[in-house]
Formats: C-alpha cells, sequence, structure tokens
C-alpha cells in the first residue's frame, strides 16, 4: 500500500487575538492518496478554510500553528521546510484555488500574464515560452479563442471563466495536489456544474488529488470518492462518500443530511440542528456538539469523544459508537430546551 | 449566547471602542491634549505673569530662560512662559472653533450632495472643485490684506469658510456607498421619509471619515494659525497666540532662540498629538479584519 | 384572490459613458415579465445572476422606478401613486434581503431597527411598541432581552431574523423575500426556511422567493417562475415544473443542481458558454445560442417566444415545444426548418428516483 500523497497529523492552528486564543483548527488529521478527490465539508466556523491555507502555511499573525502539528507531503513535513522551500511548493506541487476568482487575480494584469507568471517563477520558463504555456492552458480549461483571451484582463470575462484562468494556474506545474476551497460557491448553478466536471476531467487525466473543501453536501456526493466532516476545529466523521450517505454515524452528519433541501425530497419541514456553533476561543468540555445533539447524555458532558472506528475506512467523534443503544433514546437538544433557540 | 462575526473563525470582530482602547498611540495623545486643554483652561492659575504686562522694559527685554523667567522674556519684556500659556487659548479656540464650523458644514453638505445627488449634487461639487483650485494660504493672505485690521473671531470664521472642502468630498463618498445598502433600502422599503433616513440612516454611518479628518484638521489649524500670525496677518499682538512669538523672534533667532524654539515645541507636540489620535482614529474605523481574510463560508 | 398583479414589467438602466453620461445602451435587466400571486401563495422566482429577478422584486414595490409596465397590488395601482399613498401601501408589502450582513443599520440596536416601523407608521409608541417589539423579536426566535444589543452581536442567521422581525413590524400581506437563505449555512438555511413557512401559515402572508438554489425552492414554493437574461421562460406550479419541465434552460438548471446522493447517476445537461450580458441580449428567444433543443434553428433567432399555456398551468416561452401560437407558416417565413416537437432529456427528471438503478423512468 503505498503512502498516501498528504498526511496531516494532529494540525493545530490558534488564533492570539483580543478576545482570547481561538482554536480554529484543534488537532486534525488526514490524508489524502494519489489520484483521489478528498471532500472536507462543515459549516462555518468549523475550521476547514483554515485547515487548507495551514497546509501551504498561508497563516500570518495572529494565527500560528503548533508545535505537535506535522504536514507530510512527498515524504517531508511541510512545517520544517525553510521559507525558500515551501515557496518551492507552493503553486507548483501543491496549488490552491480560492472561492472568490475576482480576489484570487490581480486586476492589473492580463490573464495570459498572470497564469505565465507561474511558468516563469516554477519552470524558469522565456518569457515567450511561457505565454505559449499559458494559451494552451486557456485552451486545456475549456476557454474559447484563448490565443486573444490571453490578453484580457480579469473584469473582462464572467465569473466562470475566471474561475477557469484560476484554474489554471493553479494545474500550470502539474501540481500532485490542488486544495480547492468553495471553488463554486461563488458561481451561478450551471457554471458550478462545468466547473466541477472540469476538475474532475482534468484529474483524472493528470492523476492530480484534490483536496476539495465545501458546504455543499450535493458537490461533495457527485464528485468525491471519501468524505471528511469537520466541526469545532475537528473532524467528526470520516468515511467514503456511499457510506456517508447511506449510514452517517455522527450526528451532526445526520442534522446536516436532514436539513439539506434536496429536488425530489418531499419534507414538510427541514430537520434542522438547534443552537449555534460555539465560539473557538471558548470550545465547551467534553463533546463540542453535545448541546445540540439529540442523543447526548452524562458521558458527552464529561469526556471529549476520540476518533471510534466504525468500519472500514469509517471514523466518527461520537460516543454512540460505544453506546449504540442511546441511539433509540432521542430527546430536545439542550441548545432547544433553552427557550427560544435562534440560529 | 454565543456571538459569531464575520470575521471567520466565529470570532467577534473588535469594536471600535475596544480597538482604540488597546491602541496606546491614542491614550499617549489623549493625554498630551487633555494636557494642552488643560493649561488653556487653567491659564490664569498657571501662569506666573500676565502676558501682556511689560514688566520692566529697561532690564528685561529679551532675557533668555532664567529662574524667575523659565522661558525668557520677549523685546517688550514681557514673559515669554504666561504669554505661551494664554496663547493656548487663542491657538486652540481658533482651531476648535473653527473645525468645529467647517466640519459641521461640510458633512452636512456632503451628506445631501451625496444622498440627493442629481442637480444639487452636481452645483455644490463643482462649486468644491472650482474652491480646491485655489491655494488656501493665498487666498486667506489676500482677504485678510484687504480686510485690514482682522479680529480674532472673524479670522477663525474665515479659516472655517476654507476648510469644508475637503470633508464634503469625503462624506459624499461614503454616503454614495451607504445610500445603496441594503439597509437604507429596507429603510425607503418601510416608508421611512427621506429626512430621516438622512439622520438615522445615512450620516452616522458616513461621517467616519470626517471624524478622522476633523481630528486631523485641528491640527492642521493650528499651523494655519501659527503661520499666519508668522507673517504678521494672523493674531495681532499684544494678544499672544503661539505663531506671533515666533514672529516676534523670526528675525534674530539665533540672538533670541527662546522666541522659537519654545512655541515651536508646543506646536510641533500638539500637532504631533493630533495626527496621532487621528492616524488612530482612521484605523479604528479601518473594516479591515484582524484574521485571514478568508472565511469559512460565504458569509460566516 | 389575487394579491398581486403584475404586467409586462420592464426595467431599463442606462449605460452612462464619455465627459457627459451620454446614454450608450440599456441594460435590459426586466424585459416584459408578468405573473399573478395569490393571498397566501409563494410564488418563487428562480434563474442564475444576472436574469433580473432581484431588480424585478426591487421593482414590484417601487424600490427602483420602472421603466414600463403595470403592478396592482391590493386594487391599487403601484406607479400611479403619490407618495403619501404609497407609504400607506408600503406598511403592506415588505422585503426581507440576502446579505445578513449590510441588511442591518451597524449603528442601530436591533430593537431600535425593528421599531423604527411602528414609529413611523404610527403603530405603537413608548411602553406598548417597546412590548410589541419584544413579542416580535420572540416570533422571530429571538431572545426579547437582545433588544438592546447591536448587529454585529449576531450571526447571520440571527440578523436574517432580525431583517424578518422588521418586515414583520408593520404587519404586511406580501413579502418579497431577496434570496434570503442564500448567504446562509446549510443547518441555519433550514432554520429560516422552516420559520418563513410558519409565519406564512400563521400570518397567511404572500411571498415573491427569489432564489437561484433549486432545492430550497422546491420545498417552499407553490409555483415557480424561471426567469433568464430579463425574461420569464417558465411558469408552472412546483411539481409540475419539477417533475416535467418544458424549456431547455429550465432542464439543464434542474440537471445542474448536485444531488445529495450518490447514488444517483444522471446525466448533467451542460450549458456552453457563459450567459450573455443584459446590455446586448441575442435577438428572438433570449435563450436560443446555448439551447440544446434538437428542433432549435434559424426562427429561433427571429421570433421572439411568447410566454403560453404548453398544459394546464404550465406556461413556457418556447416556439418548439408545442402547442405554440407561433405557426409553422410563420417560423418557416422566419428561416425555420425544423417542426416544433416535445423534447425533455431523461437527464433533467428528479421525481421516481431510483437510486439502484442507474436510469430514471419516465413518469407515466
Amino acid at each position: 500500500m503505498t503512502a498516501p500523497l498528504l498526511e496531516i497529523e494532529n494540525l493545530r492552528t490558534w488564533f492570539y487575538t483580543d478576545s482570547g486564543v481561538a482554536r480554529s483548527v484543534d488537532g486534525v488529521s488526514l490524508h489524502v492518496d494519489h489520484g483521489e478527490t478528498l471532500g472536507v465539508v462543515g459549516e462555518s466556523g468549523c475550521g476547514k478554510s483554515v485547515t487548507a491555507l495551514s497546509i501551504l502555511r498561508l497563516i500570518r499573525a495572529p494565527g500560528r500553528i503548533e508545535a505537535g502539528s506535522a504536514i507530510r507531503f512527498e515524504g517531508k513535513d511541510l512545517l520544517t521546510l525553510a521559507e525558500r522551500d515551501i515557496q518551492h511548493v507552493r503553486g507548483n506541487r501543491i496549488a490552491m484555488v480560492f472561492q472568490e476568482p475576482m480576489t484570487a487575480l490581480n486586476p492589473v494584469f492580463t490573464v495570459g500574464d498572470q497564469i505565465a507568471e507561474v511558468a516563469r517563477i516554477h519552470a524558469g520558463m522565456s518569457r515567450r515560452d511561457a505565454w505559449e504555456k499559458a494559451v494552451e492552458m486557456l485552451r486545456l480549461v475549456g476557454i474559447p479563442a484563448p490565443e486573444q483571451r490571453a490578453h484580457e484582463y480579469p473584469h473582462q470575462l464572467s465569473g466562470g471563466m475566471r474561475q477557469r484562468v484560476v484554474i489554471a494556474m493553479a494545474l500550470v506545474m502539474n501540481p500532485a495536489l490542488v486544495i480547492a476551497d468553495e471553488p463554486t460557491t461563488a458561481l451561478d448553478v450551471t457554471i458550478q456544474a462545468q466547473i466541477l466536471e472540469l476538475l474532475a476531467d482534468l484529474t483524472k487525466r493528470f492523476g492530480t488529488s484534490i483536496l476539495l473543501i465545501t458546504h455543499d453536501l450535493g458537490v461533495v456526493a457527485e464528485n468525491c470518492a471519501r468524505v471528511i466532516v469537520m466541526y469545532a476545529g475537528q473532524v467528526v466523521e470520516e468515511a467514503t462518500t456511499a457510506e456517508l450517505f447511506s449510514h452517517p454515524h455522527h450526528p451532526y452528519t445526520e442534522g446536516l443530511l436532514g436539513a439539506m433541501p434536496r429536488v425530489g425530497g418531499n419534507a414538510e419541514r427541514l430537520a434542522t440542528i438547534p443552537g449555534t456553533v460555539p465560539s473557538p476561543t471558548a470550545w465547551p468540555d467534553g463533546c463540542r456538539f453535545r448541546e445540540r445533539c439529540m442523543y447526548a447524555w452524562e458521558r458527552c458532558a464529561k469526556e471529549h469523544p476520540p476518533l471510534y472506528q466504525i468500519g472500514a475506512g469509517h471514523v466518527s467523534r461520537c460516543h454512540l459508537a460505544v453506546e449504540p443503544e442511546r441511539r433509540s433514546q432521542p430527546h430536545l437538544p439542550v441548545a432547544a430546551q433553552q427557550g427560544v433557540t435562534a440560529a | 449566547m454565543t456571538s459569531k462575526s464575520p470575521a471567520g473563525a466565529g470570532i467577534a470582530a473588535p469594536t471600535v471602542r475596544r480597538r482604540l482602547r488597546g491602541d496606546r498611540r491614542v491614550w499617549i495623545a489623549l493625554g498630551v491634549l487633555a494636557a494642552i486643554v488643560l493649561t488653556a483652561v487653567f491659564a490664569p492659575l498657571l501662569a506666573p505673569y500676565d502676558p501682556r504686562a511689560q514688566l520692566d522694559i529697561a532690564h528685561l527685554q529679551s532675557q533668555p530662560p532664567s529662574l524667575a523667567h523659565p522661558l525668557g522674556t520677549d523685546t517688550f519684556s514681557r514673559d515669554v512662559l504666561s504669554r505661551l500659556i494664554y496663547g493656548t487659548r487663542v491657538s486652540l479656540a481658533v482651531a476648535l472653533v473653527a473645525v468645529s464650523i467647517s466640519i459641521t458644514f461640510g458633512t452636512l453638505l456632503g451628506a445631501v450632495a451625496g444622498y440627493v445627488g442629481g442637480a444639487i449634487d452636481a452645483v455644490l461639487m463643482r462649486f468644491v472643485d472650482a474652491a480646491f483650485s485655489i491655494p488656501t494660504l493665498l487666498l486667506l493672505i489676500v482677504v485678510i490684506a484687504l480686510w485690514g485690521d482682522i479680529s480674532v473671531v472673524s479670522l477663525t470664521l474665515l479659516i472655517a469658510g476654507v476648510g469644508w472642502f475637503t470633508v464634503s468630498r469625503l462624506v459624499r463618498a461614503e454616503t454614495l456607498a451607504v445610500r445603496d445598502a441594503d439597509y437604507v433600502v429596507a429603510a425607503r422599503a418601510l416608508g421611512v421619509p427621506g429626512w430621516r433616513i438622512l439622520g438615522w440612516h445615512v450620516l452616522p454611518n458616513a461621517i467616519g471619515p470626517a471624524i478622522v479628518s476633523a481630528t486631523l484638521a485641528v491640527g492642521n489649524v493650528i499651523l494655519l494659525e501659527a503661520g499666519l500670525s508668522y507673517l504678521g496677518i494672523g493674531v495681532r499682538p499684544p494678544t499672544p497666540s503661539w505663531g506671533n512669538i515666533i514672529e516676534e523672534g523670526a528675525t534674530r533667532v539665533s540672538d533670541v532662540w527662546w522666541l522659537t524654539l519654545f512655541p515651536g515645541l508646543a506646536i510641533l507636540v500638539t500637532v504631533f498629538a493630533c495626527n496621532a489620535l487621528g492616524d488612530a482614529l482612521r484605523d479604528a474605523l479601518d473594516p479591515r479584519q484582524l484574521l485571514p481574510a478568508h472565511d469559512d463560508a460565504p458569509f460566516a | 384572490m389575487t394579491l398581486l398583479s403584475v404586467r409586462d414589467l420592464t426595467k431599463h438602466f442606462p449605460i452612462k459613458r464619455g465627459v457627459f453620461g451620454q446614454v450608450s445602451g440599456q441594460v435590459r435587466a426586466v424585459d416584459g415579465v408578468s405573473f399573478d400571486i395569490a393571498a397566501g401563495e409563494t410564488l418563487a422566482l428562480v434563474g442564475e445572476s444576472g436574469c433580473g429577478k432581484s431588480t424585478t422584486g426591487r421593482v414590484v414595490l417601487r424600490l427602483i422606478e420602472p421603466t414600463s409596465g403595470s403592478v396592482q397590488f391590493d386594487g391599487n395601482d403601484v406607479f400611479a401613486l403619490g407618495a403619501g399613498d404609497l407609504r400607506r401601501l408600503r406598511r403592506k408589502m415588505q422585503i426581507v434581503f440576502q446579505d445578513p450582513f449590510s441588511s442591518l443599520n451597524p449603528r442601530m440596536s436591533i430593537g431600535a431597527i425593528v421599531r423604527e416601523g411602528l414609529t413611523i407608521h404610527k403603530l405603537a409608541e413608548g411602553a406598548a411598541a417597546d412590548a410589541r417589539v419584544r413579542e416580535l423579536l420572540e416570533e422571530v426566535g429571538l431572545r426579547p432581552e437582545y433588544a438592546s444589543r447591536y448587529p454585529h452581536e449576531f450571526s447571520g442567521g440571527q440578523r436574517q431574523r432580525v431583517g424578518i422581525a422588521r418586515a414583520l413590524s408593520v404587519e404586511p400581506t406580501f413579502i418579497v423575500c431577496d434570496e434570503p437563505v442564500s448567504a446562509l449555512d446549510v443547518s441555519v438555511q433550514a432554520q429560516v426556511v422552516n420559520l418563513l413557512q410558519d409565519l406564512q401559515r400563521d400570518r397567511g402572508l404572500a411571498y415573491l422567493f427569489i432564489a437561484h438554489d433549486l432545492s430550497v425552492v422546491e420545498h417552499i414554493a407553490n409555483r415557480v417562475a424561471v426567469m433568464y437574461l430579463g425574461h420569464i421562460v417558465e411558469l408552472a406550479a412546483v411539481n409540475d415544473l419539477y417533475g416535467t419541465p418544458i424549456m431547455p434552460y429550465t432542464q439543464a438548471l434542474l440537471s445542474a443542481v448536485p444531488a445529495p446522493d450518490p447514488g444517483v447517476k444522471r446525466e448533467r445537461i451542460l450549458l456552453a458558454g457563459d450567459v450573455p450580458s443584459p446590455a446586448n441580449p441575442p435577438s428572438g428567444c433570449v435563450f436560443h445560442p446555448r439551447c440544446q433543443h434538437p428542433a432549435r434553428d434559424a426562427a429561433c433567432a427571429a421570433i421572439v417566444p411568447p410566454l403560453e399555456e404548453k398544459a394546464p398551468g404550465h406556461w413556457a416561452a418556447c416556439i418548439k415545444q408545442p402547442p405554440t401560437a407561433a405557426s409553422w407558416e410563420a417560423q418557416k417565413a422566419a428561416g425555420g426548418t425544423n417542426s416544433p416537437e416535445f423534447f425533455l432529456p431523461r437527464a433533467a427528471l428528479h421525481r421516481s428516483v431510483d437510486s439502484t438503478s442507474a436510469h430514471q423512468s419516465l413518469p407515466a
């Protein structure tokens, strides 16, 4: 069994602010294999974006990656690399695609220049060669008339086109891993479909791995082989996509699946998860989800659940793994009991 | 109930007040300015001599600093320290009053121009554009020269009259941005009348830059008044002001250096404090966040 | 009973160029939109960015002045009202916004925000107003003690609730919901959608629900209108639209929605290219350059398709989907070569989904 391409071990990224220490990422471990697309799902405040930024060490003060964290990529621990070496990795071996293409692109340079710049920096290409490469990449991502389009500025392109340019920039150096942080959230649904199709196609062709971060379970279902669910700075469930959707274990995952309206579904009322995510400056003791959980019992308040093995490749951070009979005793979550709730 | 914020990672974005409290510059600046204001207020108690009293024209003319006169005496044997202390009143009063008037006027004009738009906006802004093309100092010099003997009150009003252009532009720009905000549209949808929208919704959110501008303007006006008085056309002696104390010693700086140095230091410290406060205010009002700009979700 | 009646609503925004701001073109944001909403009903307006749905919502409330067309609300001609009458009518028709972070005045406490409507319309004063504000906050699921807090102390979902409370304060009968949940997390979306449904049931509200998320819309709407480049291209009861979408654009839109079910393997209808600019819409049918209908031809570029009733209560604007008033002769005269034929690609279907089979069955 080959070693995974990326292995994150006990990542902790904390922010030292005036309001206290925000433990945005608090012990996250995951791995991405060669050629696979891993989905990371979670809502705001769960730490998924900070995790992504941590991999490429893009965290600035007051944030800091704590000691004891390890991020192994292609055999090296990225956290111990010198600045010059990590720059060699960024854009070259690991590329990132952000949510907002308009802010990811520099408005004063043509899109051709921006893609060419990546090639010049990392491959040392001459101006002409880099430009040729840029045009080729634009063609690859499906932009019509790429020779002309390369001379255009970001504001002259539509949102979908810009995101394609960003993807072209990410793929220029044929990286082993692409981290896509909500790459389609800002796009219309038909464009989203195009972009996801493009990503799937290119990764199959080049064997690129993708770490796909999103809040949309539908996107995960259609594009990812494996899924990780994050909550309150930690991984709460990990499984293959099929397994997660058919047999979710963690109550948060269940809640998310129930809260999603789906086309063709006929629920009268959407199932909701009462309460809100706690503040990262003050994670509760024990299980961080317990106030919103309909199965929680005394153990959940006292003991922080580890990741229990549920099945092959399926783990869940929930005490229901060892006391499954509690699942037949649902009750109103504490957050809902506190009188009027509010999201 | 936990509070969440648009700062991402679920941390409350520090409020303006919070940021100001934590900024050391603010405390130092406020301390300095407080000292100056108190000096002005308690001038009679603090000044050892009457600032206009010519103490001993024969023997105490142009004396360097000594124990009896820590900041020396001027050409009319008046105690410089006392003049400096009383001069604080004049310089500060001119600055504070002129800035208050010009900021208020400029803010209202800018807000109305920005909110109402159309012809009113066009006319006002063309006027401001034209006014900008005239150098303020030159204009003031010309007007005062024609005026003749100008009183401190008139001087203050004149300075106010040429000082409102910048802030009106700033507030207009901010108003344009606020005007299209959803909460303003919501107020219109509720049926809130225009004047109330302007007063309750637009102005409170558009005055941020005006406050910064006002703080910096105080420093600028002190400099301006000092400059005019130095040229002999600002506050006229025997009323002391920082500028005209410097003016008295202007021709013989190396001989009567105390007439230049001490008022100069006073101006330096005050303007510096104003600028520091203004900078701190600008930073505090800046909507930039402390955490990485990247949110975990489209909106927190 | 029809509460709102919109006819041929048009809004063009002039594009100004040059030193003197000469008008060089028009952005045809809304181009001849017509629909009705009955009391207590939810009509959803869906479409992608730039289709004109938000503008439609605001023009209906006359928050933006129309270019032409008419809106009848509760027997009043909205565009003909004077300022005073319009203000009185505003009580009945309100709006909830998309962005929870810009829809509340950051300098006002949420209690003051909710109270303003009561003050303006003299519905309550002093202690009575305070009591009413507390009631409204409770009704939307917020603790009344929060009235003195400021918007920045709340999360997106909570702010959205404040916005809803503000809209409810003046006792409206109709609310334009402009993408009210698009900016919220999934679990929070669910809470707010449920709230909106409860309020509709308790207060008999009618909604114009503007959204781009087709899954949320199916959940809350009675009827759905699909917009593209300023036109309504399809209008039907929700089950009909999702079950048998007639318009090629609707079909593509539905097939693009990612299904949270890994078992479903759906052929996606991928639209080529991007949405054209509303400043320069295609001639004839605005969708024709991207349309994949097998009968698409030159007539589509020449004839503007009228919104016609293709089945009872199901309207669509396509000259190639029968029945159509655009006669075959007229189409041929315009350069048409293909006769109309009904086309419903399998990929568009969401009903009768069988997750164990790769195919989906057509409805009987």
